[in-house]
């Protein structure tokens, strides 16, 4: 079984790393919407994938963070991508596949997927 | 919803939402006494009583990015489907109790679900905020206390990678340990 002493290594691991994931004017933020409408269409997953993916790939200068509804519940799971000094990209209906072809194609390639995109017209 | 996990987090996403500094989460079940009994607890805001009286109407909301709050409704009927119960109670600036019980063995009971991917998310999306959470499982158990965990990594957040994939690794191994413990206790 684990135990708590366990966290004192990973305190002594990343002393001195404090503060290099601390928001700037790099980062990429992607949110997640968390309300009833997003977890009943699978955004658990979806957010679990993203924020795995963006730790196993090591994207220091992304952060994986939750948000409520924003009103277009018949789109969820919705990820929004802030990419600093670009306009917001809004992926619609993902699922943990998808999830995972934006952080290559996307964060990591920089060419938004526009297939899993909302489209202006359908706003 | 699928899950029985999927309304716990639902529920305590509300729970952050109303400025909870800590949210404590128990899910029990007995087979033997043929329960699964989930609370979910905080010490938010509350409701007042108007609102807690309109709470699990699902055209009532206090949102203004939609007309319909089905979040505490859904987990009313699934626990009345399965034979179960529904409770809520709130009090202005106490916080707020929620508990469900489902009949264990009822065919229309939801399954729990992936109730360790939920705690990892509240964790992971309100770094900030406390959680205490409690499984048991006829008689065998355990616990997790962010605050515990806090005093053991001073500056370091509990949403840092590092932390995130401790916490999933002691939910699922104590869980597993749990749930074997719980079987045995069947078979006897």
């Amino acid at each position: 079984m684990k135990s708590l002493e366990e966290l004192k290594a990973i305190r002594i691991k990343m002393q001195g790393q404090v503060g290099l994931r601390s928001e700037d004017s790099t980062q990429t933020r992607v949110v997640v919407g968390m309300a009833t409408c997003g977890i009943a269409s699978g955004a658990r997953p979806v957010l679990t994938t993203l924020s795995d993916a963006v730790q196993s790939k090591q994207l220091k200068n992304v952060v994986v963070t939750q948000t409520g509804c924003i009103g277009l519940c018949q789109y969820e799971p919705i990820v929004e991508v802030f990419e600093p000094g670009k306009e917001k990209i809004t992926y619609v209906h993902m699922n943990p596949e998808k999830a995972l072809d934006v952080v290559n194609k996307h964060l990591i390639g920089g060419h938004p997927v526009t297939s899993y995109m909302l489209q202006s017209s359908e706003a | 919803m699928t899950e029985i996990s999927l309304n716990i987090l639902d529920i305590a996403e509300n729970s952050t939402s109303a400025g909870a500094g800590l949210v404590e989460i128990f899910v029990e079940i007995d087979e033997a006494e043929n329960y699964l009994k989930t609370t979910i607890k905080d010490n938010g805001c509350g409701m007042s009583e108007e609102q807690l009286s309109h709470v699990t109407d699902p055209f009532y909301t206090t949102r203004t990015t939609r007309k319909v709050g089905l979040g505490i409704p859904f987990f009313k009927e699934a626990a009345e489907l399965a034979g179960g119960s529904f409770r809520i109670e709130s009090e202005c600036g106490k916080g707020t109790t929620v508990e469900a019980v489902f009949e264990y063995s009822n065919i229309d009971r939801m399954p729990l679900g992936d109730i360790n991917g939920t705690i990892r998310t509240l964790i992971e999306g309100h770094p900030e905020v406390d959680f205490l959470y409690t499984y048991r499982h006829n008689g065998s158990g355990y616990e997790m206390d962010t605050r515990q965990m806090r005093e053991m990594l001073g500056d370091v957040p509990l949403n840092a990678p590092e932390v995130l994939q401790y916490i999933s690794e002691y939910l699922s191994e104590n869980k597993q340990e749990t749930d074997t413990a719980a079987d045995k206790e069947v078979i006897k």
